[in-house]
Protein backbone atom coordinates (compact mmCIF):
# COMPACT_ATOMS: atom_id res chain seq x y z
CA UNK A 1 0.00 0.00 0.00
CA UNK A 2 1.82 3.34 -1.14
CA UNK A 3 1.60 6.21 1.47
CA UNK A 4 -0.07 8.27 -1.31
CA UNK A 5 -2.23 6.94 -3.51
CA UNK A 6 -4.44 9.33 -6.05
CA UNK A 7 -6.65 8.00 -8.36
CA UNK A 8 -8.86 9.59 -11.33
CA UNK A 9 -8.65 12.61 -9.60
CA UNK A 10 -11.00 15.36 -11.06
CA UNK A 11 -12.02 18.86 -10.37
CA UNK A 12 -13.87 21.63 -12.11
CA UNK A 13 -14.49 25.09 -10.75
CA UNK A 14 -17.71 27.11 -11.67
CA UNK A 15 -16.11 30.88 -11.74
CA UNK A 16 -18.33 34.15 -11.80
CA UNK A 17 -17.72 36.10 -14.19
CA UNK A 18 -17.99 39.49 -12.81
CA UNK A 19 -18.87 43.09 -15.00
CA UNK A 20 -16.50 45.79 -13.99
CA UNK A 21 -17.63 48.72 -11.63
CA UNK A 22 -20.26 49.10 -9.32
CA UNK A 23 -23.11 48.33 -11.29
CA UNK A 24 -21.32 45.21 -12.37
CA UNK A 25 -21.00 44.15 -8.67
CA UNK A 26 -24.70 44.71 -7.40
CA UNK A 27 -25.86 42.83 -10.47
CA UNK A 28 -23.09 39.69 -9.58
CA UNK A 29 -24.75 39.44 -6.36
CA UNK A 30 -28.43 39.07 -8.21
CA UNK A 31 -27.55 37.11 -11.06
CA UNK A 32 -23.96 35.61 -12.32
CA UNK A 33 -22.75 34.24 -15.25
CA UNK A 34 -20.43 31.61 -15.03
CA UNK A 35 -17.64 29.91 -16.72
CA UNK A 36 -16.77 26.56 -15.75
CA UNK A 37 -13.16 25.51 -15.78
CA UNK A 38 -11.87 22.10 -15.46
CA UNK A 39 -8.31 22.39 -13.33
CA UNK A 40 -8.26 18.53 -13.21
CA UNK A 41 -9.57 15.82 -15.59
CA UNK A 42 -7.65 12.94 -14.38
CA UNK A 43 -4.52 12.44 -12.47
CA UNK A 44 -3.31 9.53 -10.84
CA UNK A 45 -0.24 8.98 -9.17
CA UNK A 46 1.03 7.01 -6.04
CA UNK A 47 3.79 7.85 -3.73
CA UNK A 48 6.24 5.28 -1.38
CA UNK A 49 6.84 6.71 1.97
CA UNK A 50 10.56 8.42 1.66
CA UNK A 51 10.12 9.38 -1.82
CA UNK A 52 11.24 12.75 -3.03
CA UNK A 53 8.58 13.69 -6.02
CA UNK A 54 8.70 16.97 -7.84
CA UNK A 55 5.74 18.19 -8.96
CA UNK A 56 5.72 20.82 -11.87
CA UNK A 57 3.80 22.61 -14.87
CA UNK A 58 2.87 25.37 -16.55
CA UNK A 59 0.58 27.86 -14.07
CA UNK A 60 -2.57 27.02 -14.51
CA UNK A 61 -1.44 22.99 -14.84
CA UNK A 62 -3.57 22.19 -12.66
CA UNK A 63 -0.93 21.74 -9.47
CA UNK A 64 -2.31 24.23 -6.93
CA UNK A 65 -5.00 22.13 -6.96
CA UNK A 66 -3.81 18.73 -6.66
CA UNK A 67 -1.97 20.47 -3.66
CA UNK A 68 -4.71 21.54 -2.24
CA UNK A 69 -6.87 18.64 -2.49
CA UNK A 70 -4.22 16.14 -0.82
CA UNK A 71 -4.06 18.56 1.85
CA UNK A 72 -7.50 17.99 2.43
CA UNK A 73 -8.94 21.90 2.25
CA UNK A 74 -10.24 21.04 -1.13
CA UNK A 75 -12.94 18.56 -2.22
CA UNK A 76 -12.48 16.95 -5.81
CA UNK A 77 -15.39 16.33 -8.05
CA UNK A 78 -14.49 12.64 -9.01
CA UNK A 79 -11.80 10.51 -8.16
CA UNK A 80 -9.67 9.25 -4.68
CA UNK A 81 -7.58 10.07 -2.42
CA UNK A 82 -5.96 7.96 0.28
CA UNK A 83 -2.84 9.29 2.66
CA UNK A 84 -1.33 7.13 5.16
CA UNK A 85 -5.16 4.72 5.43
CA UNK A 86 -6.94 8.81 5.74
CA UNK A 87 -9.37 10.57 3.03
CA UNK A 88 -7.60 14.05 3.68
CA UNK A 89 -10.97 16.28 2.76
CA UNK A 90 -13.41 13.89 4.82
CA UNK A 91 -11.22 13.60 7.56
CA UNK A 92 -9.29 16.91 7.59
CA UNK A 93 -8.39 17.69 11.33
CA UNK A 94 -6.69 14.19 11.67
CA UNK A 95 -4.70 14.17 8.54
CA UNK A 96 -3.44 17.52 8.83
CA UNK A 97 -1.66 16.69 12.25
CA UNK A 98 0.34 14.13 9.92
CA UNK A 99 1.52 16.97 7.16
CA UNK A 100 3.22 19.74 7.27
CA UNK A 101 2.69 22.56 4.37
CA UNK A 102 5.15 25.43 3.25
CA UNK A 103 3.86 28.41 1.04
CA UNK A 104 6.41 30.05 -0.29
CA UNK A 105 4.29 33.18 -0.52
CA UNK A 106 2.10 32.50 2.18
CA UNK A 107 3.44 32.84 6.52
CA UNK A 108 2.38 31.25 8.65
CA UNK A 109 4.25 32.79 11.32
CA UNK A 110 2.79 35.82 13.61
CA UNK A 111 3.76 38.77 12.23
CA UNK A 112 4.48 40.76 15.46
CA UNK A 113 5.61 37.77 17.13
CA UNK A 114 9.00 36.49 18.07
CA UNK A 115 10.02 33.30 15.81
CA UNK A 116 10.17 31.74 18.95
CA UNK A 117 6.77 32.57 20.34
CA UNK A 118 5.46 31.22 16.65
CA UNK A 119 6.89 28.08 17.17
CA UNK A 120 5.52 27.65 20.88
CA UNK A 121 1.52 28.82 19.85
CA UNK A 122 2.03 25.97 16.84
CA UNK A 123 3.31 23.46 19.88
CA UNK A 124 0.11 24.12 21.44
CA UNK A 125 -2.21 24.40 18.15
CA UNK A 126 -0.58 20.84 17.04
CA UNK A 127 -1.09 19.52 21.14
CA UNK A 128 3.18 18.52 20.69
CA UNK A 129 3.89 16.84 24.11
CA UNK A 130 6.25 19.50 25.61
CA UNK A 131 9.00 17.15 26.03
CA UNK A 132 9.37 16.10 22.93
CA UNK A 133 8.83 19.70 21.05
CA UNK A 134 11.87 20.96 22.93
CA UNK A 135 13.71 18.32 21.14
CA UNK A 136 12.62 18.54 17.61
CA UNK A 137 13.01 22.47 18.07
CA UNK A 138 16.30 22.56 19.05
CA UNK A 139 17.71 20.02 16.29
CA UNK A 140 15.25 22.10 13.37
CA UNK A 141 17.07 25.08 15.01
CA UNK A 142 20.60 23.95 14.68
CA UNK A 143 19.80 22.36 11.14
CA UNK A 144 18.74 25.36 9.81
CA UNK A 145 21.00 27.73 12.04
CA UNK A 146 18.17 29.86 13.77
CA UNK A 147 19.24 30.22 16.84
CA UNK A 148 19.88 34.14 16.16
CA UNK A 149 16.84 34.72 15.11
CA UNK A 150 14.52 33.21 17.48
CA UNK A 151 14.32 36.47 19.34
CA UNK A 152 13.52 38.14 16.14
CA UNK A 153 9.90 39.44 15.35
CA UNK A 154 8.83 37.68 12.23
CA UNK A 155 8.65 41.21 10.40
CA UNK A 156 11.83 41.35 10.89
CA UNK A 157 13.26 39.02 9.22
CA UNK A 158 15.10 38.58 5.37
CA UNK A 159 12.70 36.15 2.87
CA UNK A 160 15.61 33.60 3.01
CA UNK A 161 15.60 34.08 7.28
CA UNK A 162 11.70 33.83 7.38
CA UNK A 163 11.90 31.05 5.19
CA UNK A 164 14.11 28.95 6.81
CA UNK A 165 12.21 29.93 10.16
CA UNK A 166 8.62 28.66 7.86
CA UNK A 167 9.92 25.47 7.05
CA UNK A 168 10.97 24.77 10.95
CA UNK A 169 7.71 25.72 11.40
CA UNK A 170 5.90 23.19 9.00
CA UNK A 171 8.03 20.97 10.72
CA UNK A 172 7.67 21.05 14.91
CA UNK A 173 5.06 18.43 14.74
CA UNK A 174 7.09 15.69 13.26
CA UNK A 175 5.24 15.16 10.28
CA UNK A 176 5.59 12.26 7.76
CA UNK A 177 4.82 13.87 4.94
CA UNK A 178 6.00 17.50 3.38
CA UNK A 179 4.27 19.28 1.01
CA UNK A 180 6.40 22.17 0.14
CA UNK A 181 5.01 24.51 -2.77
CA UNK A 182 7.34 26.95 -4.03
CA UNK A 183 9.86 27.06 -1.42
CA UNK A 184 13.01 29.12 -3.02
CA UNK A 185 10.78 31.82 -4.96
CA UNK A 186 12.23 34.94 -4.53
CA UNK A 187 14.97 33.76 -2.63
CA UNK A 188 19.06 34.80 -3.17
CA UNK A 189 21.30 32.65 -3.89
CA UNK A 190 22.59 31.32 -0.57
CA UNK A 191 19.36 30.86 0.83
CA UNK A 192 18.27 28.66 -2.13
CA UNK A 193 21.02 26.28 -1.19
CA UNK A 194 20.36 25.86 2.55
CA UNK A 195 16.85 24.99 1.56
CA UNK A 196 17.57 22.95 -0.96
CA UNK A 197 20.38 20.88 1.11
CA UNK A 198 17.77 20.87 4.04
CA UNK A 199 15.19 19.40 1.96
CA UNK A 200 17.26 16.78 0.93
CA UNK A 201 18.68 15.89 4.75
CA UNK A 202 15.18 15.64 5.76
CA UNK A 203 14.07 13.55 3.01
CA UNK A 204 17.07 11.00 2.86
CA UNK A 205 17.73 11.29 6.91
CA UNK A 206 14.51 11.51 8.46
CA UNK A 207 12.75 9.58 5.44
CA UNK A 208 10.11 11.98 5.18
CA UNK A 209 7.97 11.99 2.11
CA UNK A 210 8.24 15.38 -0.27
CA UNK A 211 5.72 16.52 -2.43
CA UNK A 212 7.76 19.60 -3.80
CA UNK A 213 6.13 22.31 -6.64
CA UNK A 214 8.50 24.52 -8.05
CA UNK A 215 9.24 26.59 -11.32
CA UNK A 216 12.95 27.29 -10.58
CA UNK A 217 14.18 23.92 -12.27
CA UNK A 218 17.25 24.28 -10.34
CA UNK A 219 15.35 22.46 -7.09
CA UNK A 220 14.11 19.83 -9.53
CA UNK A 221 17.80 18.93 -10.04
CA UNK A 222 19.07 19.11 -7.07
CA UNK A 223 16.27 17.05 -5.88
CA UNK A 224 13.50 14.94 -7.14
CA UNK A 225 14.37 11.67 -7.81
CA UNK A 226 11.08 11.75 -9.92
CA UNK A 227 9.11 14.02 -11.95
CA UNK A 228 6.10 14.33 -12.34
CA UNK A 229 4.62 16.99 -15.34
CA UNK A 230 1.07 18.00 -15.41
CA UNK A 231 -0.90 19.30 -17.81
CA UNK A 232 -3.66 20.42 -18.70
CA UNK A 233 -5.13 18.87 -15.65
CA UNK A 234 -3.58 15.65 -16.57
CA UNK A 235 -0.74 13.48 -15.84
CA UNK A 236 1.96 14.31 -19.09
CA UNK A 237 4.47 12.77 -17.16
CA UNK A 238 6.07 10.11 -14.24
CA UNK A 239 9.37 9.04 -14.69
CA UNK A 240 13.12 10.14 -13.10
CA UNK A 241 14.25 13.24 -14.91
CA UNK A 242 16.84 11.78 -16.84
CA UNK A 243 14.48 9.76 -18.76
CA UNK A 244 12.34 12.59 -19.35
CA UNK A 245 15.13 14.26 -20.77
CA UNK A 246 16.15 11.42 -22.80
CA UNK A 247 12.84 11.41 -24.45
CA UNK A 248 12.78 15.23 -25.26
CA UNK A 249 15.82 16.42 -25.56
CA UNK A 250 18.50 14.49 -25.85
CA UNK A 251 20.73 16.29 -27.64
CA UNK A 252 24.05 17.90 -26.51
CA UNK A 253 25.89 20.55 -27.56
CA UNK A 254 29.44 21.03 -28.54
CA UNK A 255 31.12 24.75 -28.28
CA UNK A 256 34.14 25.05 -30.15
CA UNK A 257 36.71 27.73 -29.94
CA UNK A 258 38.73 27.43 -33.34
CA UNK A 259 42.09 29.00 -33.62
CA UNK A 260 41.54 30.69 -36.71
CA UNK A 261 38.04 31.62 -38.49
CA UNK A 262 35.15 28.97 -37.93
CA UNK A 263 35.07 26.61 -40.57
CA UNK A 264 32.33 24.84 -42.46
CA UNK A 265 31.61 21.42 -40.77
CA UNK A 266 29.93 18.85 -42.51
CA UNK A 267 29.49 16.16 -40.32
CA UNK A 268 26.58 14.20 -40.36
CA UNK A 269 24.06 13.97 -37.38
CA UNK A 270 25.24 17.59 -36.23
CA UNK A 271 24.02 20.56 -36.51
CA UNK A 272 25.19 24.23 -36.47
CA UNK A 273 23.25 25.96 -33.99
CA UNK A 274 25.52 29.03 -33.41
CA UNK A 275 28.40 31.03 -35.16
CA UNK A 276 29.84 33.63 -33.99
CA UNK A 277 34.06 34.30 -35.40
CA UNK A 278 35.86 31.67 -33.88
CA UNK A 279 33.22 30.00 -31.99
CA UNK A 280 30.70 27.20 -33.44
CA UNK A 281 27.60 25.53 -31.34
CA UNK A 282 27.36 22.35 -32.56
CA UNK A 283 24.15 19.82 -31.63
CA UNK A 284 24.48 16.31 -31.50
CA UNK A 285 22.94 13.18 -30.69
CA UNK A 286 24.93 10.89 -28.78
CA UNK A 287 23.12 8.08 -29.88
CA UNK A 288 24.49 8.87 -33.28
CA UNK A 289 27.70 10.57 -32.74
CA UNK A 290 29.49 9.55 -29.56
CA UNK A 291 31.22 13.16 -28.32
CA UNK A 292 34.57 11.69 -28.06
CA UNK A 293 34.34 10.35 -31.87
CA UNK A 294 32.96 14.20 -33.03
CA UNK A 295 35.71 15.73 -30.77
CA UNK A 296 38.61 13.85 -32.73
CA UNK A 297 36.91 14.69 -35.86
CA UNK A 298 37.05 18.10 -35.71
CA UNK A 299 40.12 18.04 -33.92
CA UNK A 300 41.81 16.33 -36.60
CA UNK A 301 41.37 18.44 -39.47
CA UNK A 302 41.23 21.96 -37.01
CA UNK A 303 43.17 24.04 -34.92
CA UNK A 304 41.68 23.96 -31.87
CA UNK A 305 41.70 26.62 -28.50
CA UNK A 306 39.20 25.32 -26.45
CA UNK A 307 36.00 22.88 -26.31
CA UNK A 308 33.66 21.11 -23.70
CA UNK A 309 30.47 19.75 -24.39
CA UNK A 310 26.80 20.62 -22.04
CA UNK A 311 23.25 19.19 -21.70
CA UNK A 312 20.57 21.24 -22.62
CA UNK A 313 19.93 23.42 -19.38
CA UNK A 314 16.85 22.04 -17.41
CA UNK A 315 14.35 24.44 -18.20
CA UNK A 316 14.76 24.17 -21.87
CA UNK A 317 14.45 20.45 -21.27
CA UNK A 318 10.89 21.23 -19.58
CA UNK A 319 9.93 24.00 -22.12
CA UNK A 320 10.58 21.45 -24.96
CA UNK A 321 8.58 19.09 -23.61
CA UNK A 322 5.41 21.82 -22.79
CA UNK A 323 5.95 22.81 -26.16
CA UNK A 324 5.49 18.92 -27.11
CA UNK A 325 2.52 18.45 -25.11
CA UNK A 326 0.96 22.06 -26.39
CA UNK A 327 0.68 22.57 -22.12
CA UNK A 328 1.96 26.40 -22.69
CA UNK A 329 -1.59 27.20 -24.05
CA UNK A 330 -3.48 25.99 -20.37
CA UNK B 1 -3.92 21.58 25.24
CA UNK B 2 -8.50 21.99 25.27
CA UNK B 3 -9.71 24.87 23.18
CA UNK B 4 -10.01 27.05 26.23
CA UNK B 5 -6.36 26.76 27.21
CA UNK B 6 -5.33 27.20 23.33
CA UNK B 7 -7.54 30.46 23.16
CA UNK B 8 -5.91 31.57 26.45
CA UNK B 9 -2.27 31.56 24.54
CA UNK B 10 -4.03 32.92 21.93
CA UNK B 11 -4.97 35.49 23.81
CA UNK B 12 -1.74 36.01 25.48
CA UNK B 13 0.49 36.11 21.68
CA UNK B 14 -2.19 38.73 20.99
CA UNK B 15 -1.30 40.95 24.28
CA UNK B 16 2.37 40.43 23.38
CA UNK B 17 2.14 41.71 20.02
CA UNK B 18 0.03 44.80 20.21
CA UNK B 19 2.56 45.72 23.14
CA UNK B 20 5.19 46.07 20.66
CA UNK B 21 3.40 49.29 20.32
CA UNK B 22 1.99 49.85 23.17
CA UNK B 23 1.81 53.50 22.67
CA UNK B 24 -0.52 53.07 19.56
CA UNK B 25 -2.46 50.41 21.88
CA UNK B 26 -3.22 53.47 24.47
CA UNK B 27 -4.11 55.85 21.47
CA UNK B 28 -6.26 53.39 19.74
CA UNK B 29 -7.75 52.83 23.04
CA UNK B 30 -8.77 56.57 24.20
CA UNK B 31 -9.66 57.30 20.27
CA UNK B 32 -12.54 54.46 20.60
CA UNK B 33 -13.40 55.71 24.23
CA UNK B 34 -13.68 59.59 22.63
CA UNK B 35 -15.75 58.61 19.52
CA UNK B 36 -18.27 56.69 21.59
CA UNK B 37 -18.22 59.53 23.95
CA UNK B 38 -19.55 61.81 20.97
CA UNK B 39 -22.95 59.40 20.41
CA UNK B 40 -24.25 59.63 24.02
CA UNK B 41 -23.78 63.98 23.91
CA UNK B 42 -26.08 63.61 20.55
CA UNK B 43 -28.32 61.92 22.62
CA UNK B 44 -28.48 64.12 25.38
CA UNK B 45 -28.74 66.75 23.17
CA UNK B 46 -32.17 65.46 21.77
CA UNK B 47 -33.78 64.96 25.02
CA UNK B 48 -32.26 68.11 26.30
CA UNK B 49 -34.82 69.32 24.22
CA UNK B 50 -37.28 67.49 23.96
CA UNK B 51 -37.68 66.20 28.15
CA UNK B 52 -39.16 62.87 27.86
CA UNK B 53 -39.89 60.75 24.89
CA UNK B 54 -42.96 58.75 24.57
CA UNK B 55 -42.08 58.50 28.67
CA UNK B 56 -39.17 57.64 28.60
CA UNK B 57 -36.42 59.39 30.58
CA UNK B 58 -32.69 60.40 29.49
CA UNK B 59 -31.77 58.24 32.70
CA UNK B 60 -33.18 55.05 31.09
CA UNK B 61 -32.48 55.92 27.30
CA UNK B 62 -28.75 55.89 28.80
CA UNK B 63 -29.28 52.54 30.78
CA UNK B 64 -30.08 51.24 27.12
CA UNK B 65 -26.98 52.91 25.58
CA UNK B 66 -24.73 51.48 28.00
CA UNK B 67 -25.58 47.68 28.25
CA UNK B 68 -25.61 47.54 24.51
CA UNK B 69 -22.16 49.29 24.65
CA UNK B 70 -20.78 46.92 26.47
CA UNK B 71 -22.41 43.96 25.07
CA UNK B 72 -20.50 45.30 21.89
CA UNK B 73 -17.72 46.07 23.17
CA UNK B 74 -16.82 42.19 24.00
CA UNK B 75 -18.38 40.86 20.98
CA UNK B 76 -15.89 42.89 18.85
CA UNK B 77 -13.34 42.49 21.26
CA UNK B 78 -13.76 38.46 21.28
CA UNK B 79 -14.55 38.10 17.17
CA UNK B 80 -11.81 40.24 15.30
CA UNK B 81 -10.79 37.11 13.39
CA UNK B 82 -14.60 37.33 11.93
CA UNK B 83 -14.74 40.52 11.43
CA UNK B 84 -11.73 40.72 9.20
CA UNK B 85 -12.34 37.46 7.29
CA UNK B 86 -13.19 38.54 4.18
CA UNK B 87 -10.48 41.36 3.43
CA UNK B 88 -7.62 39.33 5.74
CA UNK B 89 -8.67 35.54 5.06
CA UNK B 90 -10.67 35.02 2.37
CA UNK B 91 -8.97 37.86 -0.05
CA UNK B 92 -5.53 36.89 0.90
CA UNK B 93 -5.89 33.01 1.08
CA UNK B 94 -4.74 33.02 4.57
CA UNK B 95 -7.87 30.78 5.51
CA UNK B 96 -5.92 27.89 3.90
CA UNK B 97 -3.35 28.48 6.17
CA UNK B 98 -6.46 27.99 8.93
CA UNK B 99 -7.74 24.72 7.63
CA UNK B 100 -3.93 23.07 7.26
CA UNK B 101 -3.78 23.11 11.09
CA UNK B 102 -5.87 20.28 13.04
CA UNK B 103 -8.10 22.68 15.11
CA UNK B 104 -11.08 24.14 13.96
CA UNK B 105 -11.34 27.08 11.88
CA UNK B 106 -13.45 28.99 14.34
CA UNK B 107 -11.59 28.31 17.26
CA UNK B 108 -8.56 30.12 15.28
CA UNK B 109 -10.60 32.95 14.37
CA UNK B 110 -11.27 33.59 17.64
CA UNK B 111 -7.86 33.16 19.22
CA UNK B 112 -6.64 35.59 15.54
CA UNK B 113 -6.40 38.60 17.32
CA UNK B 114 -7.81 39.99 20.66
CA UNK B 115 -7.71 43.98 20.45
CA UNK B 116 -7.39 45.84 23.35
CA UNK B 117 -9.06 49.24 22.05
CA UNK B 118 -11.93 47.66 22.02
CA UNK B 119 -12.18 48.86 25.88
CA UNK B 120 -12.01 52.12 24.87
CA UNK B 121 -16.03 51.41 24.50
CA UNK B 122 -16.46 49.47 26.85
CA UNK B 123 -15.00 51.68 29.62
CA UNK B 124 -16.55 54.94 28.32
CA UNK B 125 -20.41 52.26 28.31
CA UNK B 126 -19.59 51.65 32.12
CA UNK B 127 -19.45 55.41 32.95
CA UNK B 128 -22.62 55.80 31.00
CA UNK B 129 -24.06 52.88 33.43
CA UNK B 130 -22.82 55.02 36.60
CA UNK B 131 -23.91 57.98 35.80
CA UNK B 132 -27.59 56.52 34.25
CA UNK B 133 -27.79 54.53 38.25
CA UNK B 134 -27.22 58.00 39.66
CA UNK B 135 -29.87 59.95 37.56
CA UNK B 136 -32.28 57.59 38.39
CA UNK B 137 -31.42 56.61 41.81
CA UNK B 138 -31.34 53.06 40.82
CA UNK B 139 -30.47 50.37 43.28
CA UNK B 140 -28.12 47.76 42.27
CA UNK B 141 -29.92 44.34 44.08
CA UNK B 142 -28.29 41.07 43.57
CA UNK B 143 -31.22 40.08 41.22
CA UNK B 144 -30.50 43.15 39.10
CA UNK B 145 -26.37 42.83 38.89
CA UNK B 146 -27.57 39.08 38.00
CA UNK B 147 -29.91 40.17 35.17
CA UNK B 148 -27.66 42.90 33.98
CA UNK B 149 -24.75 39.81 33.58
CA UNK B 150 -27.27 37.62 31.66
CA UNK B 151 -28.56 40.48 29.74
CA UNK B 152 -24.61 41.58 28.99
CA UNK B 153 -23.73 37.94 28.15
CA UNK B 154 -26.66 37.61 25.65
CA UNK B 155 -26.32 40.47 23.92
CA UNK B 156 -22.01 39.86 23.56
CA UNK B 157 -23.50 36.08 22.05
CA UNK B 158 -25.78 38.53 19.57
CA UNK B 159 -23.10 40.66 18.07
CA UNK B 160 -21.24 37.64 17.96
CA UNK B 161 -23.41 36.10 15.86
CA UNK B 162 -23.73 38.94 13.88
CA UNK B 163 -19.48 38.93 12.65
CA UNK B 164 -20.11 35.06 12.17
CA UNK B 165 -22.76 36.00 9.45
CA UNK B 166 -20.46 39.31 8.15
CA UNK B 167 -18.08 36.31 7.99
CA UNK B 168 -20.01 33.66 6.18
CA UNK B 169 -21.22 36.33 3.51
CA UNK B 170 -17.47 36.46 2.65
CA UNK B 171 -17.70 32.78 1.29
CA UNK B 172 -19.88 34.20 -1.22
CA UNK B 173 -19.26 37.99 -1.89
CA UNK B 174 -16.13 40.13 -0.14
CA UNK B 175 -17.58 42.93 -2.11
CA UNK B 176 -20.59 43.61 -0.08
CA UNK B 177 -19.61 43.78 3.58
CA UNK B 178 -20.87 47.01 4.19
CA UNK B 179 -24.24 45.76 3.59
CA UNK B 180 -23.32 43.60 6.92
CA UNK B 181 -21.89 46.30 9.02
CA UNK B 182 -24.89 48.09 8.58
CA UNK B 183 -26.52 45.29 10.87
CA UNK B 184 -23.75 45.42 13.36
CA UNK B 185 -22.91 49.21 13.47
CA UNK B 186 -26.62 50.48 12.90
CA UNK B 187 -27.41 47.66 15.86
CA UNK B 188 -25.63 48.96 18.17
CA UNK B 189 -27.18 52.38 17.11
CA UNK B 190 -31.02 51.13 17.17
CA UNK B 191 -30.67 49.44 20.38
CA UNK B 192 -29.67 52.55 22.01
CA UNK B 193 -33.27 53.33 22.34
CA UNK B 194 -36.51 51.87 22.99
CA UNK B 195 -38.03 49.63 21.01
CA UNK B 196 -41.42 51.15 21.38
CA UNK B 197 -40.24 54.27 19.66
CA UNK B 198 -39.50 52.13 16.60
CA UNK B 199 -42.79 51.66 14.03
CA UNK B 200 -43.95 48.19 13.73
CA UNK B 201 -42.47 46.54 11.14
CA UNK B 202 -39.27 47.88 12.38
CA UNK B 203 -39.84 46.37 15.81
CA UNK B 204 -41.25 43.10 14.23
CA UNK B 205 -37.54 42.82 12.89
CA UNK B 206 -36.17 43.54 15.64
CA UNK B 207 -37.54 40.63 17.88
CA UNK B 208 -38.06 38.11 15.19
CA UNK B 209 -35.37 38.47 12.22
CA UNK B 210 -32.44 40.16 13.93
CA UNK B 211 -33.55 39.66 18.06
CA UNK B 212 -31.84 42.79 19.24
CA UNK B 213 -34.79 43.88 21.73
CA UNK B 214 -34.43 40.45 23.36
CA UNK B 215 -30.73 41.29 24.30
CA UNK B 216 -31.31 45.36 24.69
CA UNK B 217 -35.34 46.35 25.35
CA UNK B 218 -37.21 43.61 27.28
CA UNK B 219 -34.03 42.48 29.76
CA UNK B 220 -33.45 46.36 30.59
CA UNK B 221 -37.23 46.73 31.29
CA UNK B 222 -37.04 43.65 33.56
CA UNK B 223 -33.76 45.56 35.24
CA UNK B 224 -35.73 48.86 35.54
CA UNK B 225 -38.71 47.10 36.92
CA UNK B 226 -41.12 48.71 33.87
CA UNK B 227 -43.56 46.55 32.53
CA UNK B 228 -43.28 46.45 28.32
CA UNK B 229 -45.42 49.59 27.10
CA UNK B 230 -46.06 47.30 24.23
CA UNK B 231 -47.82 44.33 26.10
CA UNK B 232 -44.69 41.59 26.04
CA UNK B 233 -45.59 39.43 29.11
CA UNK B 234 -43.61 40.32 32.36
CA UNK B 235 -42.32 36.60 32.89
CA UNK B 236 -41.44 36.96 29.16
CA UNK B 237 -38.69 39.94 29.85
CA UNK B 238 -35.91 38.38 31.89
CA UNK B 239 -35.91 34.90 29.56
CA UNK B 240 -35.40 36.93 26.43
CA UNK B 241 -31.54 37.50 26.60
CA UNK B 242 -31.52 33.57 25.55
CA UNK B 243 -32.62 34.60 21.69
CA UNK B 244 -29.13 36.04 21.43
CA UNK B 245 -27.42 32.25 21.72
CA UNK B 246 -30.19 31.02 19.70
CA UNK B 247 -29.21 33.37 16.86
CA UNK B 248 -25.68 32.40 17.80
CA UNK B 249 -26.08 28.49 16.89
CA UNK B 250 -27.85 29.39 13.93
CA UNK B 251 -24.88 31.88 12.86
CA UNK B 252 -22.44 28.78 13.36
CA UNK B 253 -24.90 26.60 11.58
CA UNK B 254 -24.77 29.11 8.85
CA UNK B 255 -20.64 29.52 9.37
CA UNK B 256 -20.66 25.46 8.76
CA UNK B 257 -22.87 25.45 5.84
CA UNK B 258 -20.16 28.06 4.18
CA UNK B 259 -16.62 26.36 4.90
CA UNK B 260 -18.11 23.76 3.10
CA UNK B 261 -18.54 25.27 0.73
CA UNK B 262 -15.52 26.94 0.37
CA UNK B 263 -13.91 23.63 0.80
CA UNK B 264 -15.68 22.48 -2.36
CA UNK B 265 -14.89 25.30 -4.83
CA UNK B 266 -12.18 26.58 -3.06
CA UNK B 267 -12.92 30.38 -3.01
Amino acid sequence: MPQILVQDLAKTYRVAERDPGMFGAVRGLVRRRWRTVEALKDVSFSLERGELLGFIGPNGAGKSTTIKILSGILRPDGGRVEIEGLVPYADRIKHVARIGVVFGQRTQLWWDLPVIDGFDLLRDIYRVDPQRYRTTRDELVAMLRLEKLLDQPVRQLSLGQRMRAEIAAALLHEPSILFLDEPTIGLDAPSKLAVREFVKKLNQERGVTVLLTTHDMHDIEALAQRVIVIGHGRVLADSPFEALRANVLAERRLFVDFAGAAPVLDLPGVEVRNRDGRALELAFNPQITSAPALIAAITARHAVEDIHVEQPAIEEVIARFYDLHGANEA
Amino acid sequence: MNALALLGRYFAASMRSQMQYPASAIMLTLGQLGSTAIEIVSIWALFDRFGAVKGWAFGEVMFFYALIGISFSFADFLTRGFDVFGSDFVRTGAFDRLLLRPRSAALQLVGHDFRISRFGRFFQASIILAIATGMLGFVWTPQAVLLALWTIAGGIAFFSALFVLQAVMAFWTVESLEAVNALTYGGVYAGQFPLSLYARWFRTFLIFIVPLACVAYFPVLAILGRSDPLGAPDWFLPLAPAAGFLFLALAFLAWRFGVSKYTSTGS
